[in-house]
Order: C-alpha cells, then sequence, then structure tokens
C-alpha cells in the first residue's frame, strides 16, 4: 500500500495538524462545520438570480448558470480531488476550499461591477464550485478517525452543515441586496462581503482541524471484539473501490434516495397548492412558502437524527427504513390524494428527513464497506450519484407535471405519476441496498506483514474481515 | 484505525474556553438561519 503521508512540513501538512495529547475532539465538528455552513450557501444562490437577472438583463436560464456549474464542479473536484484531499490531509484541504470559494465570490464581485457575466459564471461556478467539492469532502476522514464509536453521528453534525449553510445565507444575502441595492454594483457589493466573511470564517476551520494521532482511541473505548459482518476491519483503496460492487449498489442507493427526495424537493410548494386547490381548505402561497421552509427544516434534522440513529441500529437497516418506508409513504400520498392535508404533510417531511439521512449516512456506511484509509476519497466519487441525480429528479418531475397538465389533469392527478415514480426508484434503491455485502478479500490492501508495504494513510494496519468469503452472503449478518 | 493499544488518557489543558468559543462561533449563525426559517414555517399555521 502507497503511503499517504506528506513528508514535508508546511503549514498546512498533515503532519503539522496531529493532534497534542488531550486535543478534545469535540473541536472538531465545529471545525468541520465552519466549512459546510459556508459552502452550503451554493443552495442560497435563488436569492441573488432576480437582482442578476435585472441587473444584467438575463433570462432565467442564464442566471441559473453559474449554480448548475458549481454543483457540477462540486461533483467533479469532489470524485477527482478525493485522493488528493486523503494524502495532503484537512487542513490543506480546507485550506482550498476557503481559497476557492472566497475567491470565486470576489471574482462574482467584479464581474458584477463590470457587468462582464461570464466572470461570475466562472467565479462563483467554476472556481467557487471546486472550493465547494473540496470542501464538502475535507472533513469527513477526519472526523471518522475522530469518531470511530460515532462515525454517523460525526458525519451527520457535519454534512447538517450543508443543509444549514442555505439557511443562514439566504436571509442573510437577501438583507445585504437590500442593504446594497439591487443594482450591478450592489450585487458587486454584496458579493464582495460575502467573500471576505466566508473567508474569517472559514477561517476557523482551517486552524482548527487536527488529525488523531497515532493510534489514538476515544477514552474508556475499545474496539468491539465481536466483528459485525457488514463493518470491516480491513482496508480498501479509493482505486478499489470502485471495482466492487458494493460501491456501484451505494451509488444507486444514494442516486435514488436523492432523486425520489427532490420529487418532492423541487415542486414543493406549486405541489401542496394545486394538492388542495379543490378542498374546501386550499394552501395559501404565504402557507405553501411555510411548508417548503418545514420541508427544509426536516430535510436538515434527518441528517443529524437519522445518521446518528445508523450507529446503534446498522447502515444497512438505517438505508432501508430510508427506502422501504419512504416508498411506503409515497404510495400513501398517492393513494390518499386531497383528503387528508395532514397525511401528506407528515409524509413528506419524513420523505424529507430521509432525503436528508441519506445523505450523511453514506459517509459511515462506506467507512463500514471499505475501511478509513481512503473514505473520504472514495466518498467524493460516490458524490457522483448525487450530481445524476440533481439532474435526474427535477427533470422527471417537471416533466410529468408538464405532460399531466397537458392532458387536461388537476389537483393531485398533476402529481399521481411522479408519486409512482418516485416509489417506484425507492424500490429500487431498496433491492440494491439489499444486495450490498461485505467487500471481498481481494480488494483488501494488504496488511504489512503481508506485502512489506508502508502503513496506510492514518496508522491503521490493514486487517482481514473474518468473513473473506462474503461476497455471497453466506456470512453476512446484518449490522 | 486498529491501534494496537489504547492511548492513555493525558493530563493535558482542558481548553474549555476554545470549545466554548467555536461552538458559538458556527453556532450563533446557525442559530439565526434557524431562527428565520422557524418564521417562515410560522406562516404554515398561521394562514
Amino acid at each position: 500500500m502507497k503511503s499517504a503521508q506528506v513528508p514535508d512540513g508546511g503549514l498546512l501538512s498533515r503532519s503539522r495538524t496531529v493532534a497534542p495529547a488531550g486535543w478534545s475532539r469535540w473541536l472538531v465538528p465545529p471545525a468541520a462545520l465552519s466549512i459546510h455552513l459556508s459552502i452550503g450557501q451554493a443552495y442560497a444562490w435563488s436569492v441573488f438570480k432576480p437582482a442578476v437577472e435585472k441587473a444584467l438583463d438575463l433570462s432565467g436560464t442564464a442566471s441559473a448558470l453559474p449554480f448548475q456549474l458549481a454543483i457540477v464542479m462540486l461533483g467533479l473536484s469532489a470524485a477527482f480531488g478525493g485522493t488528493l484531499v486523503e494524502r495532503k490531509g484537512p487542513r490543506w484541504a480546507m485550506a482550498v476550499s476557503l481559497l476557492c470559494f472566497s475567491s470565486g465570490f470576489l471574482l462574482s464581485a467584479l464581474g458584477a461591477a463590470t457587468e462582464q457575466f461570464w466572470l461570475i459564471v466562472l467565479g462563483y461556478g467554476f472556481v467557487g464550485g471546486i472550493g465547494l467539492g473540496i470542501g464538502y469532502i475535507s472533513p469527513v476522514s477526519t472526523l471518522i478517525k475522530w469518531f470511530p464509536d460515532r462515525p454517523g453521528l460525526a458525519t451527520g453534525i457535519a454534512i447538517m452543515g450543508f443543509g444549514g449553510g442555505a439557511l443562514i445565507a439566504s436571509p442573510w444575502s437577501s438583507q445585504m441586496l437590500e442593504s446594497f441595492g439591487d443594482d450591478s454594483s450592489g450585487i458587486a457589493g454584496a458579493f464582495l462581503v460575502h467573500g471576505l466573511v466566508y473567508a474569517v470564517f472559514m477561517a476557523l476551520g482551517v486552524l482548527l482541524v487536527r488529525v488523531p494521532a497515532d493510534g489514538w482511541r476515544p477514552p474508556n473505548w475499545t474496539p468491539p471484539t465481536e466483528q459485525r459482518a457488514m463493518v470491516t476491519t480491513a482496508q480498501v483503496s479509493a482505486k478499489n473501490a470502485l471495482r466492487t460492487p458494493q460501491f456501484w449498489c451505494l451509488w444507486i442507493v444514494l442516486c435514488m434516495n436523492v432523486t425520489a427526495g427532490i420529487g418532492i424537493l423541487e415542486k414543493a410548494a406549486p405541489m401542496i397548492r394545486d394538492f388542495f386547490s379543490g378542498t374546501s381548505t386550499p394552501v395559501s402561497v404565504s402557507a405553501a412558502a411555510g411548508f417548503v421552509a418545514l420541508l427544509s427544516l426536516t430535510n436538515m434534522g434527518g441528517r443529524l437524527a437519522w445518521s446518528a440513529a445508523s450507529d446503534t441500529i446498522g447502515r444497512k437497516n438505517i438505508y432501508r427504513l430510508y427506502l422501504g418506508a419512504g416508498a411506503l409513504l409515497y404510495l400513501l400520498i398517492a393513494t390518499v390524494g386531497d383528503s387528508s392535508k395532514p397525511i401528506f404533510i407528515l409524509s413528506a417531511l419524513v420523505i424529507l428527513s430521509f432525503y436528508g439521512g441519506g445523505f450523511s449516512t453514506a459517509p459511515a456506511y462506506l467507512k463500514d464497506l471499505f475501511g478509513t484509509y481512503q473514505v473520504g476519497a472514495i466518498h467524493g466519487r460516490l458524490l457522483t450519484a448525487w450530481s445524476t441525480a440533481g439532474v435526474l429528479g427535477p427533470l422527471i418531475v417537471n416533466w410529468v407535471a408538464d405532460t399531466q397538465e397537458a392532458a387536461g389533469r388537476s389537483g393531485p392527478g398533476l402529481y399521481s405519476l411522479s408519486l409512482y415514480i418516485m416509489m417506484g426508484l425507492l424500490v429500487v434503491g431498496f433491492v440494491a441496498n439489499e444486495c450490498i455485502r461485505p467487500v471481498h478479500s481481494r480488494y483488501h490492501e494488504p496488511a504489512p506483514s503481508d506485502a512489506g508495504a508502508e502503513a496506510p494513510a492514518e496508522t491503521e494496519t490493514p486487517t482481514e474481515t473474518k468473513e473473506t468469503e462474503a461476497d455471497d452472503g453466506s456470512q453476512q449478518r446484518l449490522s | 484505525m486498529a491501534p494496537s493499544s489504547a492511548s492513555p488518557e493525558p493530563t493535558a489543558p482542558r481548553r474549555t474556553w476554545l470549545a466554548v468559543l467555536v461552538w458559538l462561533w458556527v453556532g450563533a449563525p446557525f442559530a439565526y438561519g434557524v431562527y428565520e426559517l422557524a418564521l417562515k414555517v410560522a406562516q404554515l399555521f398561521n394562514d
């Protein structure tokens, strides 16, 4: 196994971020949150859209370009930069994320001031998007190593932060545009302040993040002596992980879960209004906005709660819940129709909590299957499922709604087909989850004694699982 | 990680002030975001 240690002594290098004795692991989640709460701003781009359209005379499609490019770059940089992030360490990754995300805003400020839209696309979309991808995966591996006893909780905190980022940015950016004005110079001012404030806010993460020292363990914690079949003690490289069926099964699971969640998220406001338009209690525009906000809250809460619960319930079981119960809830909405508003609202809320939970539980699932060696890099590659779902989900829902409207349907009838499609997607994801078995030993990194290789990145010694022939599931016990 | 032995818990400075500071650093803007969201959620029940 190739070593992931960086020999240089630069301030950002992994070797300079090893925690001193007594460093509290509870200082690491705030470091991760300072990054994720910042880059989560991406989902609040819509606040700038109307102002940018007006100031630069753009269409709605054009003004969405910076966001779309940013999301594409998030997926690409997470997928292709993951191995580098593992090698260079979290401080380097957070610093790169800070530089890219902040300078993306500064370039956009220049673009708005000079009314050059391409500079906004380049800045916010391309440069800032790299900051999103590198920042998203930067703390994952480190958190899992600090919390070997609660990996789901640890990654849940960070990934909840990504959801929280939009909650902060949305009202903050709106207020800033009100203060500076929504002409090009006002937008430039708002971008400039965003770039500077986010740079300072993210700097906390860069300064604070630490990796655990060799052999560190949480106090009063010993690794479980009874091996769980779905939790490996072996290590799999990112390159090898792509060759395993487990990675692609999980890719399908995540893609289906996200697509189904976006199915509601994308059309939440018009959906609840259309659903109950023919009833005695129609939903107003402001109540629909409240419904969307409530969905955001459960999406965020689900990221923490479900991921933390997966530490106890087991990763495979929690995805059974997300996908199985999610499919049943879609069925419930489709069959109950407009006869019960509470059932519609509660079902949608739970589905969105599953959507959030699917995101935040994925890193811990990867750790269970592939070990901690390059879990951040593997997570980066898995995020291409998110990018795919980001295109697939809105495409399906909008296309179905348009065709149903053209066919003269109204009320719940506009969305019935979409709901059944989403249910079908969740069933596909459920089947893919059932196919996940422990990774075959031929993909494991050799133990140092086997190959005389150097120790892996974070000092763990790869060891074989007890289920070396478990690809056929014969020895599998659900965790 | 799979170390061969657990490291003893060191007697190091507790850094409580640092923990309070950094959790406030991320907690305060997060609370602001949740508060603003709660105001919007209220619209669902007011109409």
